[in-house]
């Protein structure tokens, strides 16, 4: 059985026995290399039911406040997102229904697009093959030639919490240099000018913000008026000020899905950000985001023989 | 008037030309997708295939605009306006971002409002449309009255026919800037057939959506339970309305430093709740159902109410660019079943 069948299976038995008032998964999208979220409350809706190496968005981010139960559909990223979200009790353990879904990478299809450089009209997978067709012409990649940047190194590809697997786990890929490591290698103007290039394209629509899990605040920093804590000018600066604050605000809970980078319409390399940020609490307090449910996030652990070193210096 | 035609290798003799009286703006590439911009240098023609990423629109309702600086004198405040530049000449618009202009117009330009800046620019610039001879999967200009080789908000329209261009014209805003040019000689039979050709080709290729009798199921369904399930993916995010031609609300804002106040226009978006708190903090759309709501009504149903006609293009940006695929034709099909 395929795991878009056994997804549909796990579903439709979901729902079927009333353990969930609706399953959040992906169902096919209307244009090619895309899936779009599927909420099914029928087993007929859970027929609509899809896996394949599009299904990028996190779902993870429908849960905060959610008082329904949910089945949900999540790779290993979104996982961690929904453990993430557990600690800060957002949602409820037993609210959830994890459907798990090793996770050999996901498509990115801007660097697709770009490859073919004319318009995709059909996509299919074959095996470990992507097939783009467009009028008259058709190609073929190696889906590992065009994965995301963070699904290339992803360490986390299956599930870390789940209540049914939907095919078995993966072997864990060994990571390699992530982009983060070769980037910060780079010489600090470069860097420096990288970003506020990045910067200046922002238009501020804040699909990163609103694509991620753990970007649920009920009232954004950078929405409150009083005071305003950012200016609405859209320029390097307003824009960096919002992403900083953003990161610095998911420091620790970050689960480097990579949601954020794929949600933005000017394509900001913004797991660059996200995933120094990742680093630096990794290497300070020897923790990831979302990986055990039984470990407390890093900026919630507080040890009274903590040695702070920032504070005191070494 | 026919159309003159200019071939290719003169295109750039004549923008150096322009150069003299006018500011150039075209798509430029950016990592992103093309987007408009002003071009000084060597021109980028042949212009992106494909449409910009973000529309025409900021060209003329730009997303951060300062209106006026004000400041305190002994002698009381003191106000200076800011004041819209120069001659422009805008390069590579799709008929549909042309098109979106006229209705832009209404809303800025008509009767009894007229924006100032919006106008000014509107005035000051000459609008060269570029027809599609191969339109994307995504457009579906032709169901909302558009058309590939569309002129509407055009001065000039261009006709790519591979080695010369067939140049349309238009205004007289758009004659004035071809008339008399050494580069442009008059269209023979022959491009105008090639042309007629194309556009046949380009309409045989567009995707149809059906729009018919939307705004009258809209004028019955604000209380309808479909809200409830279409927006549930939403993310609530701006991508929609920022990359929409004719989405155009904004914000104004004071931002005040060391004394000197600037008032900022700014886009803004339906889709966020800020846009519609109010200072006693209800919101009348609490939720992004009544904000998907909103979007969809003031495109299909408040425009057509306001201005007898519909605020969506077709130039299939949100349908490109939205992270979680939803998409405007489906949302239309699921009203017109209802």
């Amino acid at each position: 059985m395929g795991t878009t069948e056994k997804i549909r299976e796990i579903a439709a038995g979901l729902l079927r026995d009333g353990k969930v008032d609706v399953v959040i998964g992906y169902g096919p999208g209307t244009l090619p290399l895309r899936s779009t979220p599927l909420f099914a409350r029928t087993v007929e809706e859970a027929e609509r039911l899809i896996w394949d190496a599009t299904c990028g968005n996190n779902l993870a981010v429908y849960l905060p406040g959610r008082k329904d139960r949910v089945g949900i559909v999540v790779k290993g990223c979104d996982s961690r997102a929904v453990v993430q979200l557990i600690h800060e009790n957002q949602i409820a353990r037993e609210q959830v229904f994890l459907i798990g879904v090793p996770c050999a990478g996901i498509v990115d299809r801007r660097q697709v697009e770009a490859a073919v450089e004319r318009e995709i009209k059909l996509a299919r997978e074959e095996g470990p093959e992507l097939v783009v067709e467009g009028d008259g012409w058709s190609r073929r990649f190696h889906k590992e030639e065009v994965l995301y940047g963070a699904c290339r190194t992803c360490r986390h590809n299956n599930p870390v919490l789940y209540d049914a697997l939907a095919a078995e786990p993966l072997p864990s890929r060994n990571g390699g240099p992530t982009l983060v490591e070769v980037w910060e290698k780079k010489p600090a103007e470069e860097r420096r000018n990288f970003i506020l290039s990045e910067m200046a394209r922002c238009i501020r629509c804040y699909a990163c913000r609103n694509a991620c899990p753990l970007c649920y605040c009920t009232e954004c920093f950078v929405d409150c008026s009083t005071p305003r804590w950012l200016g609405r000018a859209t320029d390097a600066g307003e824009n960096l000020f919002f992403q900083i604050g953003r990161v610095f605000h998911v420091a620790g809970r970050c689960v480097a899905c990579g949601a954020c980078g794929r949600a933005c319409p000017m394509d900001l390399k913004l797991g660059l950000l996200l995933g120094k940020m990742n680093k630096d609490v990794l290497e300070l307090f020897g923790h990831e985001a979302g990986l055990n449910p039984e470990v407390p996030p890093a900026l919630n652990a507080f040890r009274p023989d903590d040695p702070e070193t920032f504070l005191l210096g070494k | 008037m026919r159309g003159v035609i200019i071939r290719k290798e003169r295109v750039n003799d004549f923008l150096n030309a322009l150069r003299a009286g006018y500011l150039l703006y075209a798509p430029v590439r950016t990592q992103a997708g093309p987007v408009f911009a002003p071009v000084n240098g060597a021109t980028e023609w042949p212009w992106p295939a494909g449409n910009t990423l973000k529309s025409a629109k900021e060209v003329f309702l730009p997303q951060t605009e300062t209106l006026f600086t004000y400041r305190t004198a002994p002698d009381g405040v003191q106000i200076e306006e800011a004041r819209v530049e120069g001659q422009r000449v805008l390069l590579g618009v799709r008929p549909c971002d042309a098109r979106s202009l006229t209705m832009l117009d209404k809303v800025f330009a008509g009767e009894g409002v007229r924006d100032p800046y919006y106008t000014a620019r509107r005035e000051k610039t000459v609008v060269l449309g570029l027809a599609c001879n191969e339109p994307c999967a995504t457009c579906f200009c032709t169901s909302l009255g558009g058309s590939p080789f569309g002129t509407d908000g055009c001065d000039l329209l261009w006709v790519d026919l591979g080695d010369r261009c067939l140049v349309r014209v238009v205004t007289e805003k758009g004659k004035a800037l071809v008339e008399g040019r050494p580069e442009f000689e008059p269209a023979g039979d022959a491009d105008l057939a090639a042309a007629q050709r194309l556009e046949e080709g380009a309409l045989g290729r567009m995707g149809t959506v059906a729009v018919q009798g939307v705004k009258e199921k809209l004028d019955r369904l604000f209380a309808d339970p479909l809200w409830d399930r279409v927006y549930e993916k939403c993310l609530g995010c701006g991508t929609c309305t920022y990359l929409c031609p004719t989405c155009h609300c904004f914000d104004l804002t004071d931002e005040v430093v060391d004394g000197v106040g600037i008032r900022l226009r700014t886009w803004d978006a339906c889709m966020y709740p800020l846009f519609t708190l109010h200072a006693s903090g209800h919101n009348p759309r609490p939720t992004p159902k009544e904000r998907f709501r909103q979007r969809i009504m003031h495109k299909f149903k408040y425009f057509v109410d306001n201005f007898r006609e519909t605020a969506c293009v077709g130039c299939g940006r949100c349908i490109r660019y939205c992270p979680v695929n939803i998409d405007i034709r489906s949302v239309l099909a699921e009203i017109s079943a209802r």
